[in-house]
């Protein structure tokens, strides 16, 4: 495994092992984390059930462009704690990738094998194109492109 | 109160994943390990006959809390391709082969 040396990755928001580990990092991550699953919960309970999971699917593409633009907001720049409140915090709880998996295993299973390589091929898709979008929104005013 | 429990799931899952998503380095082996056992946990326990106050705790509230879309696709979309492909390929094969082994084992069990 390479693990050439990149010190400008510090402050990118899908990577959170810059800082040593605090207790009030575990706590926000923790309030933010049942903030956001309640989120999606009750966006999963008020859909109607079908079965192309569209509630999860556009949870996690919402999620990803949110997570991805994350750094457009100052005050998560100048925040190491806000920043974990709000990306592993909140996103990390609302958005998922176990109901993701468990949601094509269960379209497989019962025999619709297209529809589960769809919504497969549809998450991965849109999801890294709203992540790829929402870091081009966040890194819009650094003409350079590098880290601050 | 099923809100309840998703929440209190949610804050055991979320603080744990942010604590193993640290072991990343130049490839998020951290949160790729994290997707897995969260997936394969979920699976185990939707073949399990869980009451819905049980699945809204373990199920979408610390499977889903643990696991995480989000960080798993900025961190995709922040390596090379190379990278990034075999990241996203690995995530997508461990998260639904976990999955299934899961389910498999909860039904052996239930």
């Amino acid at each position: 495994m390479e693990r050439p040396p990149e010190p400008e990755r510090v402050d990118q928001p899908g990577r959170v092992s810059a800082r040593p580990l605090r207790g009030a990092d575990l706590l926000v991550v923790a309030v933010g984390g049942a903030v956001g699953a309640v989120l999606r919960f009750l966006i999963d309970s008020a859909a109607p059930d079908a079965l192309f999971p569209w509630p999860t699917l556009g949870i996690n593409v919402a999620g990803a462009f949110a997570l991805g633009a994350l750094p457009a907001l100052a005050v998560v720049r100048r925040s190491h704690r806000v920043a974990a409140a709000l990306g592993p915090g909140v996103l990390g709880g609302f958005t998922t990738v176990s109901a993701w998996a468990g949601q094509v295993r269960d379209q497989a299973a019962g025999g619709h094998v297209g529809v589960a390589g769809t919504y497969l091929a549809v998450t991965l898709g849109a999801g890294l194109l709203a992540a790829a979008i929402g870091r081009r929104v966040a890194h819009r005013r650094e003409p350079d492109g590098a880290s601050r | 109160m099923t809100a309840l429990l998703v929440a209190v799931g949610a804050a055991v899952g979320a603080p744990l994943r942010y604590v193993l998503a640290r072991l990343d380095g130049g490839f998020p082996t951290g949160m790729l390990v994290v997707n897995a056992v969260g997936s394969g946990l979920f699976g185990l326990f939707a073949a399990l006959s869980l009451d819905e106050a049980t699945w809204a705790l373990l199920g979408t509230g610390l499977c889903g809390g643990f696991t995480s879309f989000s960080s798993f696709a900025v961190q995709a979309v922040e390596r090379s391709p190379r990278d990034a492909t075999s990241y996203v390929v690995a995530t997508t094969v461990a998260s639904i082969g976990a999955c299934a082994i899961g389910w498999w084992l909860g039904i052996a069990m239930d």
